[in-house]
């Protein structure tokens, strides 16, 4: 059967494209006044989550491990950027940027140092050691008051995280990821979520592949973290806590370990839908977390590999069957 | 004698975690499952505790029903969420285990209010003087009551009929079912065994630090899972070993004055473990077979 392929040029622009036009959407949409600040805060707070759901994916779902100290490198992040915005070094853009980069730099350096030796274990050990990291971080934030503010929190962070500053950290983010993803450290990664010891014995380094996407991840939590400061304003401990990380990782499972549009969808999804219907029905909050739980026991027993899967959407590959099926059907107006 | 005080603070500290240790440690043992509900159950226990004080009955009827209620709290769990996931993906087990967790915590919170409320069971209260040493019974009844517990764990896994297919399915879970064993019975009974003592350990812990939140399971469940790591899981001597050095090494942080740090320390103790020696302190370390 003849296939109606899409060269590989053709498919960067229609990415390209379709970045454009979402750019534009979004920007149209926050500038035009037509939402209120409520929801513009909204729209910020799922940027940040996607960043944080689409970095947890890569050592949860293509790594196979389970770190439940996202939460940790956020936090890192978080407080890195907020002391450099709040000291006023820099101005403008360039400060937002160098603030960002500062949080990523050195939320990636936190998971050096804290994946070399968690990621010597494995399994249910490493969940246990990150998680451990996390709360450690989160004592150290709570008991260095002349940094951080202590418990009291820190205060008057500059709102930096505007629609724009967002959506570019977004796309960088499943952008660098995907890439990462497709080349062949992506498929290294790939092969020792598959399994470990066969990957060893093909003679890939499977500790620095580890160590690579432990640190890849902390770096985009610790930008999602800069972001989530620059969009609240005020950062406190416990903003930081084990529930954070699992609500982080609720998203990546729900939406389908190792599926990128997952996590998107998961996190747009999970963040918006208790803010709206808070807006309709007060008190619903309350049943939010059983709901989360009782999700997360079920799609466990019926469909443990999330609800999308591993499944990731490509324009080009709709594009393409669409072209197929057109095709095909000229071909037999043709014969009739 | 300060020391002394301290030490026995410590070993009632210690002997309420390695109860609810033995619960994951075993739990671990058998079906490689890290129990992360495990202390929501004694906060569980805890309600149990109030409400049945509340409604008149007698002390020693309350702690029998606090065991009883943690006991069938275990087996309703195990039968809904973890049977379906026997032969699923550890990690698919480990996050229904974390589901359960939140579930219960909000649960109670839902029922309950997120407020602590405060339970006082009735205790004989008083204290015996041994020259300058003054010991308060409740603290001698929860060490001499753990210790009661452990004998008689020890008794049910070495002596019967039961503890011989439990440690049968822990060393070979396939080779266990050829041989007769049914195998689901014996992983529910574990995991009624390890609840029993974790109500057990409720009560105890509920004596000394008389609160019930939501979340008071938490992190007492995260702090008893690392005594079980601590001493080496899956192992039942580990488990108690584990407890008292964890219990030792609060009361030792928390006597330096550095109590806010009490958390931070416990968990820096956990990866200095398992970066020197992953199998706990008795465990025997394990090579993977291909």
């Amino acid at each position: 059967m003849e296939r109606f392929g899409i060269k590989t040029p053709v498919r960067y622009g229609i990415n390209a494209f379709l970045l454009v036009a979402f750019i534009l959407a979004g920007y149209l949409i926050t500038q035009g006044g037509a939402l209120g600040r409520a929801q513009n805060i909204m729209i910020t707070q799922v940027g940040v989550f996607i960043i944080l759901a689409v970095s947890l994916n890569l050592p949860a779902g293509y790594l196979g491990q389970l770190p439940l100290g996202h939460a940790g490198f956020m936090a890192v992040g978080a407080y890195a950027g907020a002391i450099f915005w709040r000291s006023g070094l820099l101005a403008g853009y360039g400060s937002v940027v160098v603030g960002l980069l500062i949080a990523g730099v050195v939320a990636a350096i936190f998971g050096v140092i804290i994946g070399v030796p968690a990621l010597r274990l494995r399994g249910d050990y490493l969940a246990i050691i990150t998680l451990g990291f996390g709360e450690i971080i989160r004592v150290i934030i709570m008991n260095l008051p002349s940094i951080t503010g202590g418990a009291q929190g820190l205060q008057q962070i500059p709102r930096h995280s505007s629609f724009l500053v967002v959506y570019i950290c977004v796309i960088v983010c499943c952008l660098v990821i995907h890439m990462l993803m497709k080349s062949r450290h992506g498929r290294a990664i790939l092969s020792i979520r598959e399994n470990e010891i066969a990957t060893e014995s093909c003679g890939i380094n499977t500790t620095y592949y580890k160590v690579m996407s432990f640190a890849v991840s902390a770096f985009f939590a610790g930008i999602a973290g800069a972001l989530f400061a620059g969009n609240q304003g005020i950062l406190e401990p416990n903003n930081f806590s084990f529930m954070m990380s699992i609500d982080i990782l609720m998203i990546v499972v729900l939406g389908g370990l190792g599926s990128m549009m997952g996590s998107i969808i998961g996190a747009i999804v999970l963040t918006s839908l208790p803010m709206l219907m808070q807006e309709l029905m007060q008190g619903i909050n309350q049943y939010r977390l059983i709901v989360y739980a009782l999700l997360l026991i079920v799609v466990m027993i019926f469909k443990p590999s999330g609800l999308m899967g591993t499944y990731d959407f490509s324009m080009s590959h709709v594009l393409e069957k669409a072209g197929g099926l057109v095709l095909r059907g000229k071909k037999k107006g043709g014969d009739a | 004698m300060l020391f002394v005080a301290q030490l026995v603070n410590a070993l009632q500290l210690g002997s309420i975690y390695a109860l609810i240790a033995l619960g994951y440690s075993m739990v671990y043992g058998i079906i490689k499952l890290l129990n992360f509900a495990h202390g929501d159950v004694i906060m569980v226990g805890g309600y149990i505790a109030i409400f049945s004080l509340a409604a008149g009955m007698h002390p020693a009827v309350a702690i029998i029903l606090v065991i009883v209620g943690c006991t069938a709290l275990a087996i309703i769990m195990e039968k809904l969420a973890y049977t379906p996931l026997r032969n699923a993906p550890r990690i698919s087990v480990l996050i229904t285990a974390i589901g359960i967790s939140i579930l219960l915590q909000n649960l109670a919170q839902l029922f309950f209010g997120a407020r602590p409320r405060p339970l006082h069971i009735p205790f004989p209260t008083g204290s015996i003087s041994i020259g300058e040493i003054t010991l308060a019974y409740p603290m001698l009844i929860t060490i001499g009551s753990a210790i009661l517990s452990m004998l008689m764990l020890n008794y049910i896994v070495h002596r019967t009929k039961l503890g011989k297919a439990m440690r049968a399915v822990s060393e070979d879970t396939d080779a266990a079912r050829l041989m007769g064993i049914n195998v689901n019975s014996v992983i529910t009974f574990t995991f009624a065994l390890g609840a029993a003592l974790a109500g057990i350990g409720a009560v105890l812990y509920f004596v000394r630090l008389p609160v019930v939140a939501p979340t008071a399971g938490a992190m007492l469940g995260l702090k008893a899972f690392i005594a079980a790591v601590f001493g080496g899981i899956g192992s039942i001597p580990g488990a108690m070993l584990g407890g008292f050095a964890i219990g030792i090494l609060e009361v030792i942080v928390n006597a330096s004055g550095f109590s806010r740090w009490t958390d931070g320390a416990v968990f820096l103790v956990l990866i200095i473990i398992l970066l020197v020696r992953p199998a706990g302190l008795v465990g025997k370390p394990t090579i993977e077979k291909v």
